[in-house]
């Protein structure tokens, strides 16, 4: 055979099987220095996919999807992959193993990775059609085809994979049964009150749990294609079965060729992954370690970086030494996860226990002794706190006082206790199924990945089973911060300092202009974080007009055409419409100035009408329209106070208790224009019932019998939070005294871009504080922040009517500067009677002559 | 074939705001161009980049803010802030972005673009 002839000195290296670990084998092998001839029989007809995510397969995900196999893997190592060509047999003697097509390979070293295959319980009847297992594809698409006609599915099983295959059966539509020997579900992994909340859950999404059952055989069915028949002799007709009754490791290869195996089965391998025969190495799912089969994929991977590592260099430390077994799962969306010793059986072992059966919650602690150590935790319905949990059971880290804190809700007030990630040593294990301890993530992090996104990519944590992710987030934002501190809270690099201490800097230095400021405090030219903060703290010291030409530069976009800029780079227009209310004249005029310009018209979310559509050439016509008829800019494009919403009141309403129209019109020609770190908005209430949402809202005023209740720091968006309570009864006069001081407190007090609920949340003493500040006066500038408000207050001038009078201003509002031209890149297609901005593909492109 | 510049007047410098930038059209083509003036009020150059943003598809560049990152002149996208290298025309977050540079010159205080160089004939 010329293929020893033409063998060079390259070790050869044959791989048996091309799942996960096999996978994973290869890739730890390319990273290390060495020249082999690797060739890989793959039995499967694809090259290695997620088997993990595979019950994503019925939700849409393609089998590309699923790969896990880069594209251009096998190209850049030289390594050759034989799709659908098992290894066969193997000759020890002469070091060769025989394919499925007949092929001869000779090898230096063979790795087995050959993982297993379900088991299925020798039931009589168990090889009709229509009777399936689920662990690759190609299964998964025989119980699509199965399902296809069927009306019924039951799954052989109550464990892990089980229940993920009734998942499976569900999404196809199937009425779906499990069926369990034991008296409960998942047995192995948590105890029995865990199993008897998960079974309850599972239950009310509509999958019925038959537990204790011992299935004797299968029959025709009556109505279904099966009959299932029990030991206790009842019965179960159905469709389709799947059997998910354990799997068992496939060592067929190991047997008929000598190999030490387990008496249950499993390639006996040492610490190095080493077979009973030194040139052979058995990984994954197929070997027996001390006794254990893993079934995971984590400890898997960490075999294949055992076994790559020793063959790359024979005195290599890498050791296996086992591997933890905990594990999270959403199975059909039930939150379930088991840590460590989860039953219990250490000696001494004492159990926390906290279950809440309205909420469909359980928690246990397993911890030694002396309290001081977690040694296992179930926990079903919320796994929240499987991350932190995991570190203190594998890291040893001391249990704090009261240990059952750790899976206590948290109370109102009080912030729940949880592990610090700083605790964590570098060495403590983050993600296990790819082995990225916390001090690789602190350097990838130092490294750059300053995003969740760029460190998965980066170190692949995470990128598994997904069980670390919260915890691989804890670690980055400790990092940032950590990090952070050295240049502790500067706006940019051009400003060593806060946006507080700008804010001093600029009113204490009487500065008036960005240049200015950038010379005394900042370097460099500015940018666009600094640039906009500064003009925003001008605008709040000084109510410097944003449209002066020395504040041209540092403008948002939006605030330098007053109008906010769309995706296609048009413009829409948002008139203010204070309160909500409006005349039928103004509508009308809104409605004409649409139809000239051919402007799409939306309701707000604030209770006011945007224009969209909008060229840049257009923006100082429709605002003259606008202005002519009354309008005034609704600073929808500034860092600015937005609307106040209003709900009808006691006006029109028959519960209403106060005219909250009036009021919210009247906050909302005070505070109009008013440029702050983030958007204001504000809401008023005529009662109880709350109409317009004032809780939402970072200044809410509900009516009271008596006068109106003030709740500031309300965030819909984002982070939807509740306002907090500041003042109740208040009279006119007092509730508006009340909200200057406190929005003059937050603008001179607040990070830029920190809305009022993230800025109450991060403030030392919280609500208190802000309480004694506002209404005991206790830091003595209330008089001060009361005058400078009402200093905004009345140098108040409407930008849009200002820019539409001032000639300089004017000529920013043209496409091109040297031609009257607009940008044929905007362009409009119909929808529902309107314009839309037309999709690249929709586009009229200029012809080129 | 000529690869001579073909120079398209744009406007006088003085018309272009301090630290702002304008859009030409220079023959079929959107420019952006922008006036750099340091912080003590002295012009330092005028750069041309071409005003499509390839991020967000829209003919927007010359509306950035200016500044710069780690030493570097850029101008941010108004769209998604994503920074273009004034220079370079290099996208700092994304590499596989970029944007035209065109060459500039300023005679007696009028600004003219040229053709980009790669554009041949
Ligand atoms: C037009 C409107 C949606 C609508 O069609 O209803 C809208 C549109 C935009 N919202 Fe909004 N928001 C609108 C009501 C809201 C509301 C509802 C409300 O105000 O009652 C909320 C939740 C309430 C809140 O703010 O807490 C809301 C929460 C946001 C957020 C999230 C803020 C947060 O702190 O979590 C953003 C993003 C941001 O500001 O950073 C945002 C940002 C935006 C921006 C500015 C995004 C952008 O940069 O392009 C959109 C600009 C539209 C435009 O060009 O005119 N919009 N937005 C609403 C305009 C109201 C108005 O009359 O001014
Ligand atoms: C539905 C499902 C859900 C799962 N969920 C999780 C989970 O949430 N968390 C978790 O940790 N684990 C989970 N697992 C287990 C995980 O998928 C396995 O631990 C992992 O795939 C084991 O990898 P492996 O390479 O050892 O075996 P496999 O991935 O099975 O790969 C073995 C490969 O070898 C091939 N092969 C076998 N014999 C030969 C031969 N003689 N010649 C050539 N090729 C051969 C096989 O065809 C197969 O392609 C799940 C498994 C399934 C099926
Ligand atoms: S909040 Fe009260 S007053 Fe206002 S509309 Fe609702 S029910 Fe009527
Ligand atoms: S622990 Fe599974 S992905 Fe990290």
């Amino acid at each position: 055979m010329d293929f020893f002839l033409g063998a060079d000195m390259k070790k050869r290296v044959i791989l048996a099987g091309h799942g996960m670990v096999g996978q994973k084998f290869l890739e730890q092998l390319a990273e290390r220095a060495g020249d082999w001839q690797v060739e890989v029989l793959c039995e499967e007809p694809r090259p290695a996919y997620d088997r993990v995510h595979l019950t994503s397969y019925f939700s849409g995900s393609s089998a590309e999807q699923l790969s896990l196999t880069p594209p251009d893997f096998f190209a850049n190592t030289g390594y050759a992959l034989n799709l659908g060509e098992a290894v066969v047999a193997i000759d020890r003697e002469a070091k060769t193993v025989r394919s499925s097509l007949g092929r001869v390979l000779p090898y230096d070293l063979l790795v087995l990775a050959t993982g297993s295959y379900p088991f299925v319980p020798p039931l009589p009847g168990k090889e009709r059609p229509h009777c399936l297992v689920y662990r690759t594809i190609e299964d998964l698409e025989a119980i699509k085809a199965s399902a296809v006609g069927a009306r019924s599915g039951t799954v052989i099983g109550g464990g892990l994979l089980g229940l993920e295959a009734a998942k499976a059966l569900k999404d196809l539509g199937l009425a779906t049964q499990v069926v369990e020997f034991a008296p409960r579900l998942m047995a192995v992994q948590i105890d029995e009150l865990g199993g008897r909340l998960l079974r309850r859950k599972i239950e009310a999404l509509g999958v019925a749990v038959h537990t204790q059952k011992n299935s004797t055989d299968i029959v025709d069915g009556e109505q279904g294609r099966h009959r299932l028949r029990f030991a206790d002799g009842s019965h179960l007709d159905t469709d389709l079965i799947l059997f998910s009754a354990g799997i068992r490791p496939r060592d067929e290869l190991a047997r008929s060729s000598g190999l030490a195996v387990g008496e249950r089965g499993g390639i006996v391998i040492d610490n190095h992954c080493r077979s009973s025969d030194p040139s052979i190495y058995a990984i994954g799912e197929c070997a027996l370690w001390e006794k254990k089969i893993y079934g995971l994929v984590a400890p898997g991977y960490q075999m294949a970086e055992v076994a790559a590592a020793t063959i790359a260099d024979a005195a290599a430390p890498a050791q296996f030494q086992g591997a933890d077994m905990s594990t999270k799962l959403k199975l059909m969306g039930v939150d379930v996860a088991s840590i460590g010793d989860a039953h219990g059986a250490t000696v001494d072992a004492l159990n926390y226990v906290y279950s809440d059966e309205v909420a469909g919650i359980y928690k246990k602690l397993v911890v030694s002794g002396d309290q001081k150590r977690l040694l296992g935790a179930v926990l079903v319905g919320e796994a929240a706190d499987y991350g932190n949990l995991l570190q203190f059971a594998l890291n040893g880290i001391a249990l704090p006082a009261h240990p059952e804190e750790l899976i206590l809700p948290a109370r109102e007030g009080g912030a729940k206790k949880g592990l610090g990630v700083e605790l964590l040593p570098d060495s403590a294990t983050i993600c296990s199924c790819n082995n990225v301890s916390k001090g690789a993530l602190c350097s990838a992090v130092a490294e750059g990945c300053t995003s969740l996104g760029a460190l998965k990519k980066c170190t692949k944590a995470g990128t598994s089973c997904g069980g670390c992710a919260a915890l691989v987030k804890q670690v980055l934002d400790a990092e940032l911060k950590a990090q952070g501190f050295s240049i502790s809270n500067h706006l940019c690099e051009h400003f060593p300092h806060s946006r507080q201490e700008l804010f001093h800097l600029v009113k204490l230095g009487g500065l008036k202009s960005f240049d200015a400021v950038l010379l005394k405090h900042g370097q460099g030219r500015g940018c666009d974080i600094c640039k906009p903060t500064v003009a925003s703290i001008l605008a709040s010291v000084w109510n410097e007009h944003i449209l002066k030409p020395r504040h041209a530069a540092i403008q948002d976009s939006n605030d330098y055409y007053l109008a906010n800029l769309q995706k296609d780079g048009s413009y829409s227009v948002v008139p203010r419409i204070p309160g909500g209310e409006i005349t039928p004249e103004k509508l009308i005029v809104i409605g004409q100035v649409a139809q000239r310009y051919g402007l799409y018209t939306k309701i707000t979310g604030g209770q006011r009408i945007d224009l969209f559509g909008a060229r840049v050439e257009q923006l100082p016509l429709i605002w003259k329209a606008l202005v002519d008829a009354g309008f005034e800019s609704g600073h929808a494009y500034g860092k600015s106070m937005r609307t106040v919403k209003s709900c009808v009141g006691s006006t029109w309403c028959r519960y209403g208790v106060q005219d909250s129209v009036g009021m919210a019109i009247r906050l909302e020609h005070r505070y109009r224009g008013l440029r702050s770190p983030h958007k204001i908005k504000l809401a008023v209430s005529g009662c109880t019932r709350e109409c317009a949402e004032a809780q939402g809202k970072d200044v809410g005023v509900i009516a009271t019998e008596k006068g109106w209740n003030l709740y500031v720091s309300g965030n819909g968006g984002m982070k939807p939070r509740h306002a907090s309570l500041l003042a109740t009864d208040l009279d006119d006069a007092s509730l508006v005294q009340y909200i200057d001081r406190f929005l003059m407190f937050y603008i001179r007090t607040a990070d830029r871009l920190q809305r009022t609920s993230t800025w109450l949340d991060n403030l030392e003493g919280g609500i208190d504080y802000v309480k004694k500040v506002v209404l005991e006066d206790s830091l003595g500038i209330a008089a001060e922040l009361e005058t400078e408000m009402q200093g905004l207050v009345d140098t108040y001038e409407c930008e849009w009517k200002k820019a539409i009078n001032d000639e300089q201003t004017l000529k920013r509002f043209r496409h091109f500067v040297n031609s009257a031209e607009p940008d044929a890149n905007i362009q409009f297609v119909d929808e529902r009677g309107q314009i839309r901005p037309a999709r690249a593909a929709e586009k009229i492109t200029e012809t080129v002559a | 074939m000529t690869t001579q510049a073909l120079w398209t007047y744009v406007c006088p410098l003085t018309a272009i705001v301090p630290n702002t930038g304008v859009c030409a059209k220079v023959g079929r083509e959107q420019v952006a161009v922008f006036r750099l003036v340091s912080p003590q009020g002295e012009d330092e150059a005028v750069h041309a980049l071409g005003q499509w943003d390839p991020r967000s598809q829209a003919n927007v560049l010359s509306r950035g803010l200016l500044g710069d990152i780690n030493g570097v002149a850029v101008v941010a996208s108004p769209v998604y802030k994503n920074h273009y290298a004034l220079e370079t025309g290099a996208c700092l977050e994304d590499e596989s972005l970029s944007v035209p540079v065109f060459p500039v010159r300023v005679a007696e205080g009028q600004i003219f673009v040229g053709r980009r160089p790669a554009d041949g004939a």
